[in-house]
Parts: C-alpha cells; sequence; structure tokens
C-alpha cells in the first residue's frame, strides 16, 4: 500500500512528460512505463476496464486529428497522448480509495473544507450513476427513444435526461450541505486525523524515480534530437480554412 | 391484460430480485402490490413496460410479450410514472412538460394542445402551466409527474408511491382521482406502503415478499391475517385494529374501512342508518 501522496507525484510526473512530448516514440515509451505499474497494483482488470471506456474518445482525437490536417504519425501521438494520461490516472484512481485521497489533501493543508468537497464528489459517483439509470428508465416511459433520429436529434435526446440529474444533484448536495451543517460540520477549526500518513521506503524510491525520470525527460526533450517515422499520409484539405 | 409467467429477474452480478412471479391482472382490474423495501416491487412493474426485461419467464403485455416490443410502443399503453418527480421533470413550463410525451408519442399539436389543457384541469394544475416545474412543491411536482403519464390516456396506469409527500386533503383527492380512473374502465397499479390509503379503496392486494408473491386477494382478507402482513412488515390499518380489538363484541373483524366499520358498530349498537 503505497502513500496517496508519493502516488499523486508519480502520476502528475507522468502527466507533466506526457504533456512534455509530442514525439510518438517518446509517448509509446510514456504509455510503457505504466504497464509495470499496472502489473505491480494487481488492477489490470480494472485498467482495462477503464482503458476500454476511453476508445472511443481516443478514435474521435485520431479521425479529428486526421481530418484537419495533421499527418498519421502526429495523429496517433495525439491518441496515444490521451491514452497515458488516462491511463495515469486510472491507475491513480483505481488504487486510492477516497479516504485515502481525503487524508493525503488534508495533510498536505489543503483545507478541510475542499479535501471534503472533492472526496464527497468522488464518493457521489455510483449514486449519481444509478440516479442517471432512473432517469433514463422514467424518459424512456414517457416515450423517449434515445437512439433516434439523426445525430443533432440524438444529441438533444439527452437533454431530459441531464436536466433532471443536474437538478438531483443539485438538491442533494444543498440538503447535503444542510445535514452537515446542522451536526457541526467545522465547528473546531484544528482538526486531529485519527490517521497520520507516513511516508515509507517504497515510497520515496517511487518519487526519487518520478523525479529523476522527469528530470531524464527534460534533458531528452531539451537536448536531444528524437527521430519521427516518416509517413507521409495526410488527408486532402477538404476544409481549406484550417 | 398484464400478465407474468414464471417471471425471473436479476440486475447483473447482484442476486435474483424477482424469483418466479405469475400474475395476471386483468383489464379494469384495481391492484395494489405491496411488500417490504426491496421485495421487488418497482423492479416487478418495471418489467410491465418493458424497460426490464426478463432473465427467464416472460411478461405479456394484451398478451404481446415484451420482449417482442419496445418500450416506447408498450409504453403508450401502460403509463409508468415513478416515485420521485424529480427523475423526470425538466422543461421550462408545466405546459411544455406535459407536451413533451405526447411529442414522443407523435400526437399532431392541436391534439396536444387540448390534451394538455384537459389534463391540467383534471388534475388542478391549470394555474401553473406556465410555472416552471421546479419551483413547485413536491407536492404539485409528483402531481405535474402523474399528469405527464396521464395525459396520452394510457390503459394501464401503474403509480409507484402515490402517497408518499402527499398531505391528508391531497391523499383524499388522489384517491377519488385513483377511484375514477378505476371506474372509467383503467387498470390501475399502485405500489404502497400506505395500508390506510388502500384500506380505503379496497383494491386486490397482492403481496410480495423477496421476490416472491406470498399473498394475493382482496384488501379487506389480507389486511385482516395477522401472519401475511406480519411476514411482508405490515401492519392492520387502524380501522381494521380498532375491530380486532373489539372482536369480542360480536363484530366482525374483517373490516378494515371508515364506512364498514361505521355501519357495523351502528348495527351492534342497535341503531339503524
Amino acid at each position: 500500500m503505497m502513500d496517496p501522496r508519493a502516488k499523486f507525484i508519480m502520476t502528475i510526473g507522468i502527466f507533466s512528460v506526457a504533456l512534455l512530448f509530442s514525439n510518438i516514440y517518446a509517448l509509446i515509451i510514456i504509455l510503457l512505463i505504466q504497464l509495470p505499474i499496472v502489473h505491480a497494483a494487481r488492477t489490470w482488470k480494472k485498467w482495462a476496464g477503464s482503458m476500454r471506456a476511453g476508445v472511443l474518445l481516443a478514435v474521435l482525437i485520431f479521425v479529428m486529428n486526421f481530418v484537419f490536417g495533421s499527418t498519421l504519425v502526429f495523429s496517433a501521438a495525439m491518441t496515444l497522448r490521451f491514452v497515458a494520461l488516462m491511463s495515469a490516472f486510472s491507475i491513480f484512481f483505481m488504487t486510492t480509495s477516497p479516504d485515502d485521497l481525503g487524508l493525503a489533501l488534508e495533510q498536505v493543508h489543503v483545507p478541510y473544507t475542499l479535501s471534503f468537497t472533492f472526496t464527497t464528489a468522488v464518493r457521489l459517483v455510483p449514486t449519481m450513476a444509478l440516479d442517471a439509470q432512473t432517469v433514463i428508465d422514467a424518459q424512456r416511459s414517457r416515450g423517449l427513444e434515445l437512439d433516434k433520429g439523426n445525430f443533432m436529434k440524438r444529441i438533444r435526446n439527452y437533454i431530459p435526461i441531464l436536466i433532471p440529474l443536474i437538478v438531483s444533484a443539485i438538491r442533494r448536495s444543498i440538503e447535503l450541505a444542510e445535514a452537515l451543517e446542522s451536526r457541526g460540520f467545522g465547528a473546531s477549526p484544528n482538526r486531529q486525523p485519527l490517521i497520520v500518513l507516513k511516508m515509507k521506503a517504497t515510497d520515496y524510491v517511487a518519487v526519487a524515480l518520478t523525479v529523476l525520470g522527469a528530470a531524464l525527460a527534460v534533458y531528452v526533450y531539451l537536448y536531444v534530437p528524437l527521430p519521427t517515422p516518416n509517413v507521409p499520409i495526410t488527408m486532402p484539405k477538404i476544409f481549406p480554412w484550417f | 391484460m398484464i400478465q407474468t409467467e414464471g417471471l425471473r429477474f436479476a440486475y447483473p452480478t447482484y442476486p435474483e430480485v424477482l424469483r418466479g412471479i405469475d400474475l395476471t391482472v386483468s383489464d379494469g382490474e384495481f391492484v395494489a402490490i405491496m411488500g417490504e423495501n426491496g421485495a421487488g416491487k418497482t423492479t416487478l412493474v418495471k418489467t410491465f413496460n418493458g424497460l426490464l426485461l426478463p432473465t427467464a419467464g416472460r411478461v405479456k403485455v394484451d398478451d404481446v410479450d415484451t420482449r417482442e416490443s419496445s418500450v416506447a410502443r408498450l409504453s403508450k399503453d401502460v403509463g409508468l410514472v415513478f416515485q420521485n418527480p424529480d427523475h423526470q421533470l425538466f422543461s421550462e413550463t408545466v405546459r411544455e412538460e406535459l407536451a413533451f410525451s405526447l411529442r414522443n408519442f407523435g400526437y399532431s399539436e392541436d391534439t396536444i394542445e387540448r390534451r394538455v389543457a384537459t389534463i391540467l384541469e383534471t388534475l388542478d394544475l391549470t394555474r401553473y402551466a406556465e410555472s416552471s416545474p421546479f419551483v413547485l412543491s413536491g407536492g404539485e411536482r409528483k402531481r405535474v409527474a402523474l399528469a405527464a403519464v396521464l395525459v396520452w390516456n394510457p390503459k394501464h396506469i401503474i403509480l409507484d408511491e402515490p402517497t408518499i409527500g402527499q398531505d391528508y386533503q391531497q391523499k383524499d383527492r388522489l384517491r377519488n382521482f385513483i377511484v375514477q380512473l378505476n371506474a372509467q374502465g383503467k387498470t390501475v397499479i399502485i405500489i404502497t406502503h400506505d395500508v390506510e390509503f388502500v384500506a380505503e379503496c379496497r383494491p386486490r392486494i397482492v403481496l410480495l415478499s423477496k421476490g416472491l408473491v406470498i399473498g394475493d386477494a382482496p384488501a379487506e382478507d389480507l389486511l385482516s391475517d395477522e401472519q401475511l402482513l406480519e411476514k411482508a412488515s405490515l401492519t392492520r390499518p387502524q380501522i381494521g385494529a380498532l375491530m380486532h380489538q373489539l372482536r369480542d363484541f360480536g363484530l366482525s373483524n374483517h373490516m378494515i374501512d371508515v364506512y364498514s366499520a361505521e355501519q357495523a358498530i351502528l348495527q351492534a349498537l342497535g341503531r339503524r342508518t
């Protein structure tokens, strides 16, 4: 079990390096170095699940880039960047419980109201998913057919789903706030944590590796010219104004 | 007619919710589905308009297997009013909210206008026609949700917990309204925990427990059956309890509504009405 702060530093490290490079080889490496982490966290199944969930968006990013004039290689690189970023955050959230996250935020002196808001938001996601299903059921019972009509109509079909969902989320958060306040939330400014997070040896190693890796990445970025595969395929310019 | 044969249903990765239900609700019947929390009541009615398809067994609506139809098509005949109105209201005005389903079902603008006006009047909502549904009180939102279904005049009407959040007068009105709908020949199915409400309108009661039907009888029989009530975490309605206390005076303890109890007590007192 790693310290959530160490994990967060690793995630931010991968995140920054992935944003730094737009070279396809670099991005492949950034993606590949995450695989041993997935393995060590024994979370292959969930990781694969969240990668699958991103496929549609990844395809969209690729197609959009390509259609609007990027080269094949660059489009692929941008898609890889997205996949690498998504993978990094999935690993973090799959291995860190909302409670740990809250603790970590609190112990790096984020104000409790903020860290509490954040953990509550994360915790409400499953409830919201349940709500979403009920809303979909209710609107389908009123004759709404989500997959009917052309592209624009299909997007509009989601308005009757989104509005009740947002409204009930707001209602719920107001109720929650009132309930918290009536139970004395924020009454004492100095909270004494029950569990004090402590960095272990592995955590320090992980942080050190992250810092080293990031430094190396910056060095490579500045001084080492990276090759780019030469596949000179682009879309014919169908949108000349782009 | 709504008919289930050996209906079983399970959500993925959860234990089975419905474990073999055989039930027939004829046209024009008035049925209350009761039972403890988690008994499967809402799940059961969601199979009636095809929102949920059986994992085993069959559900037939007017002799059509729900598997061979679509939710939109089934909903035209089976109007399902959900428990929480906040899960479905989304329009800028109540009028628009009511027109939504009619548009989905492809009615003409003329018809839509006429039907919306009528249902607004019927449910005492005309003065809110141009208000946003979100500024209404809980009870009023509930009525809008009900109107939003009744507006397309479905043949079978299912109400999930219609009495929650309603004051006594509204409950009375709701009861009269439901009885009226039923008298017009609609099939009415309500899901409720409210024994007092049921006692006053005396429907057929279908008692669910842990995914099975454990009782199916007229309200006055079922709500005076001590063992069944115990099993389904229900209590007698107050009138039923009173009559039960008075049973040693030669009164039938089979009564659950004010009117019959009054008759019986007056008779026992030796007065004629």
